[in-house]
């Protein structure tokens, strides 16, 4: 019986101490999650082959922020992708190392892990935030990088190889974990701190002018905006889905038509976000529309009609939702209620 | 040694037996399985774009997307027992997602003379809020009533001057007065009863929608004067109401 007893002990010791034998693991770091998000929209999506961690985050920033990623060292992700942007450009396209243009507009970057859908990028051709990462390093036009001369620099730099065996485990650099450790660092990226945010939240009001914006916003029969770019109970401001809303009628770049091969998909592209429109600007895919009041022309009286155009844009006869002049300044003063100054402000993000 | 055995395989056997317990009475699962035809052919996702389908009316539609919310099950015996599941599932044809539903709640097997669901949500329900339906963006605006939309089927149709136009025909619980006090004129949710099934064992059961209904009966469905802006036209949403009850049947039944 005493053998017994003592055979169960000890397996139950085994049993107890097997966890502590990986040793050294990074420190985790959930998401801080804005209540006017768990009030209202379901948990962000982490992939569990890369949970937040404190040390990760840190590594991601490091490298979002670090020229090191770009062949000749003069450009890293925040040079299209500036704070101050809400992490886009002001441009309508953005230069990269060899000074050539792209074709389309930097998206800004927040409220990433609540891309649902996880499809990145206008065009939705990338399927999660870490293989979005791995794209503008080699492109061509962007940083005209190859992954395996950056692994190389990343791994005989003094300081990353010891931040990567703080993060992952390992002072093995990969493509893979560089990737993962920048997109811990976006997914960070969150906004929800607007004037709207607290006058959802009952800690501020709107200005009658906001408060009449709202209502052309979310009036089917006015500026119909809701049904692709949320409402206050989808505080994300967009669907993240994708639409040809009618700008062009024929298409020099075929979006998500071009990704997924359909031609019924031809001139969609997705929907992005109204948070942050003040710091945003240019606006569309391909940043043609300098101002909020050219957006906002565009939809009341500027649609151009085509083969894939959304049936949810309006009075298309009439080129859009014919909004009065009052109407639209009321809107604009609702939209930039969207706007986060302490999200581009935010010391975590800045250099 | 022995006995320390004998009481680790009596504890083990005691551990495994507690999930079987005899008293209690069996129970199956349901799956309501969702199908969509337009006149008897089927629709699935890849037949979205082309318009290509003729309703009643004569006017030529094609599909841009199309989803619809279901809600409390409820499975009726002969001594007017009910089990009711207080539940909902937003079918996404367009994507064809949540095309299969299985409620948690299992049932016991039996005679049902009737299993029925909502279409939409009643008005408790549309009154709550639904984190994955926002999420969704499946939300009508508080200034149209709050809640959720019941239906949004977006699409094209050949309009009288021979034109592709758009068409919104959204289903929502109908509303005058929009703004800050909107009014209800009538409720626009209904009772899908799909009748009687045995339940023998764990069971999939097919909801079919005939899509081409909504546009059929009882009111004879012009694209030409309803296609955009029909959230706040209740005159509209009462006629959908009324058109959608004959959208629904009870198709194959697997066990």
């Amino acid at each position: 019986m005493k053998k017994g007893v003592f055979l169960v002990f000890i397996t139950l010791l085994c049993l107890n101490c097997s966890d502590e034998d990986t040793g050294y693991e990074p420190t985790p770091q959930p998401l801080d999650i804005p209540q006017i998000f768990s009030d209202n929209i379901i948990a962000p999506v982490i992939p569990t082959d890369n949970p937040q961690t404190m040390e990760g985050v840190a590594l991601g920033k490091q490298l979002f922020f670090d020229r090191i990623l770009s062949a000749d060292g003069t450009q890293s992700c925040a040079s299209c992708h500036g704070p101050q942007s809400a992490f886009t450009d002001n441009t309508p396209t953005s230069a990269g190392i060899d000074g050539v243009f792209g074709t389309r507009n930097s998206m800004p970057l927040f409220n990433l892990a609540w891309n649902y859908g996880e499809r990145f990028t206008w065009d939705g051709k990338e399927l999660s935030l870490e293989r979005q990462a791995e794209e503008p390093v080699q492109n061509p036009i962007e940083l005209h990088s190859n992954w395996d001369d950056v692994v190389d620099r990343l791994q005989n730099h003094p300081e990353y190889p010891e931040l990567f065996q703080h993060a992952f485990n390992t002072s093995t650099i990969t493509k893979e974990l560089t990737t993962k450790a920048i997109a811990q660092f976006e997914r960070t990226l969150i906004s929800a701190n607007s004037k709207f945010d607290r006058y959802s939240l009952g800690q501020t009001s709107l200005t009658a002018q906001e408060l009449n914006g709202l209502d052309v916003f979310l009036r089917e029969d006015k500026g119909d905006c809701f049904h692709c770019h949320g409402n206050p109970n989808n505080p994300l401001w967009t669907d993240n889905d994708f639409h040809n809303n009618g700008l062009d009628t024929t298409f020099d770049d075929l979006g998500l038509g071009a990704v997924s091969g359909d031609p019924n998909d031809n001139g969609k592209f997705r929907t992005p976000s109204l948070r942050n429109l003040a710091f945003t600007a240019p606006y569309m895919h391909d940043g043609r529309f300098a101002t909020l009041d050219e957006v906002i022309n565009h939809y009341s009286e500027g649609l151009q009609d085509s083969p894939t155009i959304d049936p949810l844009m309006k009075q298309l006869d009439q080129g859009g939702v014919q909004l009065t002049t009052q109407e639209k300044a009321d809107l604009k003063a609702f939209l930039l209620s969207l706007s986060d100054p302490s999200f581009i402000n935010n010391p975590e993000f800045q250099n | 040694m022995n006995r320390l055995f004998v009481l680790l395989c009596s504890i083990m056997l005691l551990t495994s037996c507690s999930s079987n317990d005899d008293g209690e009475t069996p129970t199956v699962s349901t799956t309501f399985k969702f199908t969509h035809n337009w006149d008897g052919a089927l629709i699935r996702d890849y037949n979205f774009g082309p318009i290509q389908y003729i309703n009643a009316n004569g006017d030529i539609i094609g599909f841009e997307r199309f989803r619809y919310l279901i809600s409390d099950i409820v499975f009726t015996k002969a001594n007017g027992e009910q089990i009711e599941l207080d539940v909902y599932n937003l079918v996404d044809l367009t994507n064809e997602v949540n095309m299969e539903y299985t409620p948690e709640t299992q049932i016991p097997p039996g005679s049902y003379t009737n299993v029925s669901f909502t279409f939409g949500l009643d008005n408790e329900d549309n009154s709550e809020n639904h984190l994955d339906l926002n999420s969704a963006s499946f939300n009508v605006p508080d200034n149209l009533g709050g809640g959720y939309h019941y239906m949004q089927f977006d699409g094209k149709f050949i309009n009288s001057n021979m034109q592709e136009q758009g068409f919104n025909y959204h289903a929502i619980r109908a509303v005058d007065n929009p703004g800050a006090n909107p009014t209800f004129p009538q409720d626009t949710f209904f009772t899908v009863n799909l009748g009687a099934i045995n339940v023998t064992n764990d069971v999939e059961i097919e909801v079919q929608m005939n899509i081409a209904e909504w546009f059929k009966s009882p009111n004879l469905w012009d694209l030409n004067v309803y296609n955009q802006m029909l959230m706040p036209n209740s005159t509209a949403q009462i006629m959908m109401y009324e058109n959608g009850q004959d959208a629904f049947s009870l198709g194959e039944v697997f066990q």
